[in-house]
């Protein structure tokens, strides 16, 4: 493909060339599927859309041409401002919008009728917007569709979604041509099968990646504390760090440490730098006031978390720090790619461990990183709950043939294996609930035309199931004001169980200030400002990063050195300290502690097996310990270990081991816990048959709603076969089950059980008390600590206990 | 037989763990909020279809009391049935089911604001139903003593030292007991809501469901 003459003209005008990977994408222009894969700066953005620059140069184009689609909000914003200026210098005739949720309805509708030449949006808008009757005549002569970051959306079912979303678009436009861009990933056929129609080839083109990137890991005089993510020690010479450079991005696991450190930092900036925060928790008004302020170049440094980790151009970055271990040697990479946009200039990085564990585990990515040794799990085929929303989607278009979607849903790479009786169990649950019992099918959500044809009984419900579209589960979430009488402005959101646990008085941290709660007034958080330096800190979600278990088998190797000449002083006493008071796990032998803490016994099983298998372990041994009558409470599991804590001591764990035991107590006891319960949750809402709660949508009087749990419960017991539990089931094996590595597990420790009964915390233990995403285990010890408690109270009350039979 | 006996009026009342409640004097099984059929006025309104196991649940675990008991006399207290469409609806099956447990009883159905009017079922249908010194009746009146009720499907939350605990309640002081919710489908209001605050004396206990049965003060 030759370039028109204004492009020629305003690469030359910059005395520009173009790069080697823009030219390969306009020369492969006609291919019905390419992926790039180039680092972040490499002007890989421009290289997918000069394709659809050119074709659009002579005007000629009516109607809608490119469609752009990236995982963030923020990112179409973005690429629309990046993509107007060269476009208008260019001279170019070609109509520029995005369509994000943030947009207004007005001119959503506006867009359904006269689509621009390239669209710029998000998988959830693409979806709903498939879901219209009109979505053949806007599509009509769409030739491209330029998926960005396509590694971030092929890691959730957000990329199912959307290649869903492809296979309808390629039957309104069989022309499309699809292409990719990616970061740097370890498995670019799985990303390049999951972009192009099945079984279409796809082209992988790799841009040339520029020089190593420089990372270190930060040495402070002060030593990390033993355990917490706050990483407060490191605040003199992170500011020191920001103070030398341009501009510092602040890189964050989750939201409440951003927050945290956000607040430190400012206590500690007495030069006044101007600093900001931003992550996806706070006001939308406020997110885009930093991110202006970031265009402007205002900002010395941002504390954030994952929101800024795609590749929005942020401006001259030259500097990113990532706080707490980066857990995944890939998106280490990944964020360090943020740094120093200007092609082949090295990328500057810091890691800033929050604990000695964290050392540890720092030092074991750097080494991997260095090697470009980058981790992953493989993806999986296409998960049912997501195929049965594209359904209810599909019908909200309007009728449908069976046959015909199946046929279109099998050309998406991850459904390619999907059975046509899977397919009729996901129509079946559409239709009628797919329920054994055909109790109330006359109010049917699908039926069959006379001619075959599947549509919506109600046409009403097309607006729910519209309502409904989307995969990413987020926790119930409250919005967070100031008083009336105090301007009532928005803050952000918080979790509504944190926000549940608040009683007047109590201060948290949001968007980087202390509030006092003060109430709840129609599911908004009420505060105030609040001088308090010690806030109670807000327990955002964010995201839980789990560390590869790549890494996990590189940390084991560095536990086991005889010394550690690479690891910071502090930590290696640290470690020397845990083999002095313990021992330090090995491979090939499994090392459990027992101890008691704060009223309750803890033992700790350190057998680095993943976050899943230690997950599910904690699941087993819980039910283990519940039959052995020890009232277990509760457990929680990382990458290396899984820290259960209960009523009892644990004397003899041999027995806990059993593979037997285990193993039948697999089959029955899975479908009873609370793992399986918020599995449950997420699959029935992406499934369609819980709904969405949506922000302000839900009364704040409870009587009419139930927990999803009764419903779970309700299946497991009259049809423990139905499609939702099956989904659950899969769902649960794939993330959160992996019972294989449990018995990779037995067969590598044998008998060769070290077991330490000991009266503190151990060193390596103490991190563990501050993970989250504790399970609890509702057994026996939950009616003892009721009845304890209840006969406090009374006593406490003085009314007398009456008799209970 | 798992449950927490209290006086009201001078008599003696059972709070079971399964939500209903029990006075053995007149061999009177009482639940509330039963919501029958439920599954059925969510397909009909809401479109979304809800397992439709709900109503034998909710029966099994009546027929599980009334074995248990051997009640002479039964009053469901109101929103028996989601709505009165729901209790039309009701599978031929399960129709049958409630004719047999009303066997050889005797079967008060107390209107609800869910099933306001008279239903297709045997039984005697009240608006509500004094039996000095108490009297039953859906929805509780302020100033009212001796009374039974139901229909704000409490529950309450204790926080002990490991964790906060919430289950269904009886709420209960001198001068009322509301009871929780029996149906399968039901949510719980939770005892500190304005609703429930006002209408209980500050002495009032609540006395959680469950496996096992517990009063505490009751948590506001």
């Amino acid at each position: 493909m030759s370039f028109p003459q204004p492009i020629t003209s305003w690469f030359n005008a910059r005395g520009w060339s173009i790069h080697p990977h823009q030219q390969a994408m306009l020369d492969r222009a006609g291919d019905p599927a390419t992926l790039l894969i180039a680092p972040t700066g490499g002007g890989k953005t421009l290289a997918g859309f000069l394709p659809s620059l050119v074709e659009l140069s002579d005007g000629t184009h009516t109607g809608l041409h490119t469609l752009y689609v990236s995982p963030l909000k923020a990112l179409a914003a973005d690429i629309k401002r990046n993509l107007r200026g060269p476009v208008d210098e260019m001279g170019l005739p070609i109509r520029i919008e995005d369509r994000t949720g943030d947009t207004p309805a007005s001119r959503k509708k506006a867009q359904r009728v006269d689509p621009p030449h390239i669209l710029l949006t998000t998988p959830e808008s693409l979806a709903l917007l498939l879901s219209y009757e009109d979505a053949p005549r806007m599509f009509a002569g769409l030739s491209r569709i330029v998926v960005d970051e396509i590694h971030a959306l092929a890691d959730s079912k957000r990329g199912d979604q959307l290649v869903l979303a492809l296979s309808r678009l390629q039957s309104i436009c069989p022309n499309l041509r699809r292409v990719g861009l990616s970061a740097t990933v370890e498995d670019p056929a799985a990303i390049a099968s999951l972009l192009a129609r099945h079984p279409d080839l796809c082209a992988v083109l790799t841009a040339d990646p520029g020089p190593p990137a420089d990372i270190r890991m930060l040495r402070t005089e002060v030593p990390p504390p033993w355990s917490g993510g706050g990483a407060a020690f490191a605040i003199p010479a992170v500011l020191e760090k920001v103070r030398r450079h341009k501009t510092t991005l602040i890189f964050h696991n989750t939201r409440a440490q951003a927050e945290i450190f956000f607040r430190n930092l400012w206590l500690a900036n007495t030069d006044n730098l101007p600093i900001a925060i931003h992550h996806g928790s706070l006001e939308r008004e406020q997110r885009q006031k930093v991110e202006a302020a970031i265009l402007r170049g205002e900002l010395r440094a941002i504390v954030c978390t994952g929101t800024l980790d795609l590749g929005i151009d942020w401006g001259d970055v030259d500097l990113i720090i990532q706080v707490g271990a980066p857990k995944n040697v890939k998106r280490l990479v990944q964020r360090i790619g943020r740094a120093n946009h200007r092609y082949n200039a090295p990328s500057k990085a810091i890691l800033v461990p929050a604990n000695r564990f964290e050392v540890v585990e720092c030092v074991a990515a750097l080494e991997a990183a260095q090697v470009g040794d980058l981790d992953g799990d493989p993806r999986g085929s296409g998960p049912l709950d997501v195929l049965c929303q594209h359904i209810l989607a599909m019908a909200a278009a309007g009728p449908f043939e069976a046959d015909h979607l199946y046929n279109e849903v099998i050309t998406a790479g991850p459904y390619a294996a999907l059975t046509r009786a899977d397919f009729d169990a996901c129509l079946d649950f559409c239709a009628t609930g797919g329920y054994a019992l055909r109790a109330y099918d006359r109010w049917q959500r699908l039926r069959q035309q006379a001619d075959g044809r599947w549509m919506l009984r109600d046409p009403r419900a097309a607006q729910k199931i519209r309502m409904n579209i989307g995969t990413i589960q987020d926790s119930e979430l409250v919005k967070v004001r100031y008083r009336r009488n105090r301007g009532g402005k928005p803050l952000g959101e918080v979790e509504e169980a944190f926000a549940a646990s608040l009683s007047p008085g109590d201060t948290f941290l949001i968007g980087g200030q202390v509030v006092r709660y003060e109430g709840l007034r129609e599911m908004v958080v009420e505060v105030t400002p609040d001088a308090a330096r010690k806030p109670k800190v807000a327990v955002f979600s964010g995201t839980k990063f789990a560390t590869s278990t790549q890494l996990s088998a590189r940390i084991l190797e560095l536990l086991h050195q005889p010394a550690w000449p690479k690891l910071p002083s502090h930590t290696a006493e640290w470690l020397a300290l845990q083999r002095e008071v313990s021992k330090l796990p090995e491979a090939g032998r499994l090392l459990i502690e027992s101890f008691p803490w704060d009223g309750r016994q803890h033992t700790c099983v350190y057998s680095f097996a993943g976050r899943n298998a230690q997950q599910t372990l904690g699941l087993l041994l819980t039910k283990r310990l519940e039959d052995m009558g020890l009232h277990p409470l509760g457990f929680v599991a990382t990458d290396y270990a899984t820290l259960i804590w209960g009523l009892d001591r644990v004397i003899d764990p041999a027995p806990l081991f059993d593979r037997q035991a285990l193993r039948d107590g697999l089959e029955n006891w899975l479908a009873q816990n609370a793992v399986m319960k918020r599995t449950f949750r997420a699959s029935a809402t992406i499934a369609g048959l819980i709904e969405r709660n949506l922000p302000g949508a839900r009364k704040s009087g409870r009587q009419a709603t139930f927990s999803s749990d009764i419903l779970y419960d309700t299946l497991l017991k009259y049809d423990p076969d139905h499609l939702m539990m099956r989904i659950t089931r899969t769902e649960a094996m794939r993330g959160l089950v992996d019972f294989g590595r449990i018995e990779e597990l037995l067969d590598r420790i044998g008998t060769r059980i070290d077991h330490l009964q000991l009266n503190r915390v151990t060193p390596l233990a103490a991190p563990l008390f501050l993970e989250m995403g504790k399970v609890p285990v509702q057994g026996s010890a939950e009616e003892k600590l009721l009845a304890d408690e209840a006969q406090a109270l009374m006593r406490q009350a003085g009314l007398q206990d009456a008799e209970t039979a | 037989m798992n449950s927490h006996g209290f006086s009201l009026a001078g008599i003696t009342l059972h709070a079971m763990g399964s939500g209903a409640l029990w006075w053995p004097d007149q061999s009177l099984l009482c639940v509330s909020d039963l919501h029958l059929a439920k599954s059925e006025r969510v397909a009909r309104r809401n479109g979304t279809i809800l397992p439709p196991y709900d109503t034998r649940d909710t029966l099994n675990r009546l027929a599980a009391d009334l074995t248990v008991t051997n009640a002479r006399m039964v009053v469901c207290l109101g929103d028996s049935f989601d709505d009165t469409d729901a209790a039309n609806s009701l599978p031929e099956e399960e129709r049958l089911w409630i004719t047999r447990l009303q066997a050889g009883r005797r079967w008060v159905w107390i209107a609800g604001n869910h099933d306001p009017g008279p239903l297709e079922f045997g039984g005697t249908h009240l608006a509500e139903m004094p039996r000095p010194p108490l009297t039953f009746r859906h929805i509780a009146r302020l100033g009212a003593s001796g009374e039974i009720s139901g229909h704000f499907h409490p529950k309450a939350r204790i926080q002990t030292r490991a964790r906060s605990i919430t289950r269904p309640a009886f709420l209960v002081d001198t001068d009322r007991v509301i009871l929780p919710a029996y149906g399968t489908y039901t949510g719980g209001l939770r005892s500190n809501d304005e609703a429930l605050a006002r209408l209980m004396r500050p002495e009032a206990i609540a006395i959680l469901t469950g496996r096992s049965v517990y009063a505490v003060p009751m948590p506001r």
